[in-house]
């Protein structure tokens, strides 16, 4: 078996026993990344000088006797992480540019635990998006068929851990930004509970919404990046101080007896069979493995569309008022005067989707439209948290497809908003609750992988991580890969 | 619900973005196909429910008035377009002499 063929799990073994040594590992993978990603662009910037080097001291280490938890693994980092001295692009025109002064606490708290980084990835711009078509740096090929997209916005760390071009990958999900393109690559991918990883140096798109997580091959590998990456950080004011358990420890959990609701709102839905069926297969493992299945109602989940794309926008709009071309980032040609700086820097450094989310945004917060939009759509997401609250009291997690279908051409649902916005519906509710969410494959159609949603409780990623890993122990769906 | 020209211009120039006005038609087709969806909303009943603004209902943290950062201007300024003496250059913004 080749070195990348291994998962997370057994790298870190295989380093441990000296079985391979990390350079040996990080040299696999960036010779991978040369031969293979340039037909499906997952990087934006290999960092081969840096990773070597970090190999080299993880070696070091392990030689010692000092190896670190994560020493010697080789992973990527999604772009909208700042990596201090390193280019931090997130995407987008207007930090085409942009090396970050620091680095972010995910970053920085990976690093100190010996993780080697390989790059950084592709996305769609200032992770708006679902297909990875709005990057400033082209699109991302999905691995599985490069004429599909990969999902978005995470659609680079997502491409790049399914063509075994990093061990694994960190990545920020808003509304699916992670969950989507793992459902589409065939991979796991976790997105914790707000504030249980430091938004500190993670580019800001909607602060009430955006959450760092992890894109894998299993939950286990996902369960032990989650660990190194979670707990307080006081540079951010919406960590939790709150303890992180053990997870890699938390997944082997016995799950007999796991309540698992199915929200009968969701599987009304139009979907293929394909999906249906897939997902009920799904459940029947679960009824094997000793779960209970319930159904539950979401009264107000036909809400949860609209109200995510009156507030994503909104906060997008004023948190994206900071790029003026004046202290870092893209400036345009010749500027006439200072308004003029303003507006063709910002004109000209966004693209189209981020244009057109600015603008809802502005047109939700402007005068005589705040009642009737904003502060409408806040008292919507109160329902539908609600909605989850009372779920709870019932069943333990809640289960449904991640996505309404396998993964579509490019340029498909390009020029269509709405269509594009409907690849979240089943992933935006979690965000807008805050709730942790996770995504694993669960069968395939056509040559391309389809995921399994799992929502839980807030602070129950361990639930959701043991509830993904022994169906992973049952079933084979995570251990398919493209062919390249 | 759908956006006249006007209102369109109003909020390009409140979010300091310049539009083509050969892109009205199509782009303002987009926003009130995402402005129609919004209306969902007004089926909720939202009477006593109070608004939302966060997901986690946490006081907000104090820490003691402490210095925490050290100056490290010339490193946050390497990145900037434009840069004199420590200072971020701009067109000039008041008319004078010279």
């Amino acid at each position: 078996m080749e070195l990348h063929e291994f998962t997370l799990k057994q790298q870190l073994d295989g380093l441990r026993n000296s079985t391979f040594s990390s350079v040996e590992l990080t040299q696999n993978y960036l010779k991978r990344i040369k031969s293979k990603d340039p037909s499906i662009n997952s990087y934006i910037t290999v960092t081969e000088e840096l990773a070597l080097k970090q190999a080299e001291d993880a070696d070091d280490r392990y030689s010692k006797g000092k190896a670190l938890t994560l020493d010697g693994i080789p992973i990527a980092h999604k772009d909208i992480f700042c990596t201090e001295d390193v280019l931090t692009t997130c995407g987008s025109k207007m930090l085409s540019n942009f090396k970050a002064p620091y680095s972010s606490t995910v970053v920085s708290k990976l690093f100190d635990q010996g993780v080697v980084m390989l790059g950084k990835t592709n996305m769609d711009e200032f992770a708006m998006g679902s297909s990875n078509e709005t990057s400033f740096f082209g699109e991302v090929k999905n691995p599985w068929n490069l004429d599909y997209v990969p999902g978005g916005s995470s659609g680079g760390s997502a491409a790049c851990v399914s063509a075994r071009l990093a061990s694994a990958a960190t990545a920020t999900d808003t509304g699916g930004s992670i969950r989507q393109p793992a459902a589409l690559c065939g991979l796991t991918g976790i997105k914790p509970t707000y504030g249980r990883v430091s938004r500190y140096g993670m580019i800001a798109f909607a602060s009430s919404l955006d959450q760092g997580g992890v894109l894998a091959r299993t939950a286990e590998d996902a369960a032990i990046l989650l660990a190194n990456m979670s707990g307080h950080d006081p540079k951010d004011s919406t960590s939790l101080n709150i303890e992180v358990p053990d997870y890699p420890k938390e997944i082997s959990n016995d799950i007999s007896g796991l309540k698992i609701g199915l929200p009968k709102e969701f599987f009304e839905q139009e979907m293929p069979d394909y999906v249906r069926k897939s997902t009920e297969e799904a459940i029947e493992v679960y009824k094997d493995l000793g779960a209970e299945i319930e159904e539950i109602s979401f009264p107000n989940i036909d809400l949860s569309l609209p109200v995510y794309y009156v507030l994503a926008p909104a906060e997008c709009s004023a948190n994206l008022s900071r790029y003026d071309g004046v202290r870092y980032g893209f400036r345009c040609e010749e500027p006439k005067n200072l308004e003029d700086l303003y507006m063709r820097t910002r004109s000209e450094g966004f693209g189209a989707e981020v244009k057109r989310r600015i603008l809802i945004g502005t047109y939700a917060l402007s005068a005589g439209y705040y009642d009737a939009y904003y502060l409408k759509a806040q008292k919507c997401r109160r329902l539908i948290a609600n909605d989850f609250t009372e779920a709870f009291k019932s069943v333990d997690v809640i289960l449904s497809p991640t996505t309404p279908g396998t993964s579509f051409k490019a340029g498909d649902k390009k020029n269509d908003p709405i269509d594009m916005y409907l690849q979240d519906i089943f992933t935006i509710p979690a965000n807008l609750a805050g709730l942790p969410g996770i995504s694993f494959p669960c069968g395939s159609y056509n040559g391309l992988p389809l995921g399994l949603q799992l929502v839980g409780n807030s602070l129950e990623e361990g639930k959701l991580l043991s509830a993904a890993h022994h169906f992973q122990e049952v079933t084979n769906w995570h251990k398919e890969s493209p062919e390249l | 619900m759908s956006l006249s020209d006007k209102e369109l211009k109003e909020i390009a120039y409140l979010a300091r973005i310049n539009i083509d006005e050969n892109s009205f038609p199509a782009l303002k087709g987009q926003l009130d196909q995402i402005l129609g969806l919004f209306e969902k909303l007004n089926s909720a009943n939202t009477d006593d429910i109070e608004a939302m603004s966060h997901p986690l209902n946490l006081s907000q943290p104090t820490r003691k008035d402490e210095v925490t950062e050290i100056n490290q201007r010339e490193k946050m300024q390497e990145s900037a377009p434009l840069v004199q003496s420590g200072l971020f250059l701009v067109p000039k913004v008041i008319e004078g002499e010279n």
